[in-house]
């Protein structure tokens, strides 16, 4: 085989499981190979062959409308073939435990499988079990790796090179996957990171993770190049965690008041859905700092950028030329 | 120019000898299409999409009028992305004119197992119908594995199936052949 010799002989990354330990190298490659293949999404004809005759499921154990379809799209716009199913309507309802679901779809050989589960751990116990690629959409409080890859391509459009600038992240920073895989990813590109918001979801200890921690956001707002505010998860919250929403909302909502204080050319980003008038009022999610639909485009180009280069083992040996 | 102390690499042709054929093939290109507003120039990337200009440049001077210049990148459009190796890295598709319709000169700097040109030609196909699709090619060095043949050939080289070919444009550039059978 001419040439194959003058190639590096590196082992491939298999999976995408979080952005711990991921090298600044790496996130680069995804991110600029990400912003050269949202190309395809504005042709007339949104498909490339580049997966022809791949298979990706994708299995979500919890409720996911945009992450899913975005996934979905994604490989679809790569030519590769796409089955899902989610927990509602699947056996896993019935009692079947992850290991015997996965089990079962290893049986129909696919190449590659985009899980989201409740439980932090789930997709690294697969990736370890199982030849195919295994993309993490989100595992329990742990990780959201493309989510964070999303959200540094959307930073990089607007601030070019993430060394050196300063991120605040607002909320419940210690139950969101967002925010994890945003702190690892952010500090390894050089990127400072302050996080806010109650004593109860930004605790000391996150200290260790290199990121500074406030517990007010008029103590972040003004000097930092993105704010980027973490949605409410009433579905992870216990009572206790905090009094109300509308009192969450007046502490650490994000409003025109607030953004004024802000640097003018400051990103206000967001993971979605937004809870209109919790996390930021409709005026700003709206207005012309958002980039917020940035992000869902960005997403695409991610996840298509990931199965690009996750995805392919030997199957020929015809070269180019 | 030559590198003297790599036994395996051979002289294919000169800078001097890409210039002028460059200026040859842009001459054939407008003799045998006519007005250079009447056809395209799309040219691989990379080194096809330097010929691109190169030829457009050319005919620019000879012909006061220069042909629209576009380049495609073939890489998600390759059959051999599953080596298990590194993946290749992207680069950009620009087609700044209306494909469906258009006469389109494919620009290649090697023509070898003819592979990269189906490829090309499947992309071209996703922006468009064009009325036809002509190729050029500043050497063609054989072993096809395609049914595939240029329509503009600045050089054809002898070359054995292992040999590297690198083409380089500008004063210091020129063709080399790299045979990896004699090197080390």
């Amino acid at each position: 085989m001419p040439g194959a010799e003058r190639r590096p002989a590196r082992r491939r990354r298999k999976d995408m499981l979080g952005l711990r330990g991921v090298t600044r190298e790496e996130i680069t490659q995804i991110l600029e190979t990400a912003a050269r293949i949202r190309a395809v999404n504005r042709r007339k004809v949104k498909k490339v062959p580049t997966l022809r005759g791949r298979t990706v499921v994708s299995a979500f154990f919890e409720n996911s409308t945009r992450t899913r379809m975005s996934f979905d799209l994604a490989a679809k716009r790569l030519s590769a073939d796409v089955l899902g199913f989610s927990a509602s309507s699947s056996s896993t309802r019935k009692g079947e435990t992850l290991m015997d679901t996965a089990r079962n779809i290893d049986a129909w050989r696919p190449d590659a499988l985009i899980i989201r589960h409740p439980c932090a751990g789930a997709p690294h116990m697969l990736a370890k079990a199982f030849p195919w690629s295994v993309i993490n959409a989100g595992d329990g409080i742990h990780e959201h790796p493309t989510q964070a890859l999303l959200d540094m391509l959307t930073m990089r459009d607007h601030l070019g090179e993430l060394d050196g600038k300063r991120v605040a992240i607002v909320g419940d920073v210690l139950h969101s996957r967002v925010a994890r895989s945003n702190i690892f990813g952010l500090r390894t590109m050089g990127a400072q990171v302050v996080v806010a918001g109650p004593g109860t979801m930004c605790p000391r200890k996150l200290e260790s993770l290199g990121v500074e921690v406030r517990h007010r956001i008029d103590e972040v707002v003004e000097d930092v190049d993105v704010i980027m505010m973490l949605r409410i998860q009433r579905e992870r919250l216990g009572r206790a965690m905090m009094t109300g929403v509308a009192e969450y909302a007046g502490l650490y909502g994000l409003d025109t008041d607030r953004l004024a204080r802000a640097r003018p050319d400051v990103l206000v980003m967001h993971p979605g859905p937004i809870n209109r008038g919790v996390e930021m009022t409709p005026d700003v999610a709206d207005g012309d700092r958002s980039v917020v639909l940035e992000q869902v485009s960005n997403g695409l180009a991610v996840r298509m950028a990931l199965l690009y280069l996750l995805l392919g083992e030997e199957s020929g040996d015809a070269r180019n030329g | 120019m030559v590198d003297d102390n790599n036994a395996g690499r051979t002289l294919g042709m000169t800078a001097g000898e890409v210039q002028r054929t460059i200026r040859r093939l842009a001459i054939e290109l407008v003799e045998r299409l006519g007005d250079p507003s009447s056809f395209v120039l799309v040219g691989v990337v990379t080194g096809g999409a330097s010929l691109a200009r190169l030829l457009a440049d050319e005919i620019g001077r000879v012909e006061h009028c220069c042909p629209t210049v576009g380049s495609v990148d073939i890489t998600l459009y390759r059959d051999d992305l599953y080596t298990g190796l590194e993946k290749p890295v992207l680069g950009d598709t620009e087609l700044p004119f209306e494909v469906g319709g258009a006469g389109i000169v494919l620009v290649d700097d090697v023509l070898f197992t003819g592979r990269t040109v189906r490829a090309a030609l499947e992309e071209l196909w996703d922006y468009g119908r064009p009325a036809w699709i002509k190729l050029a090619v500043l050497v063609d060095r054989g072993h096809r594995e395609l049914p595939i043949a240029a329509d503009f050939v600045g050089r054809c080289l002898a070359t054995d199936r292992s040999d590297r070919v690198h083409v380089h444009f500008g004063d210091n550039g020129g063709v080399h052949i790299d045979s990896t059978a004699e090197a080390g």
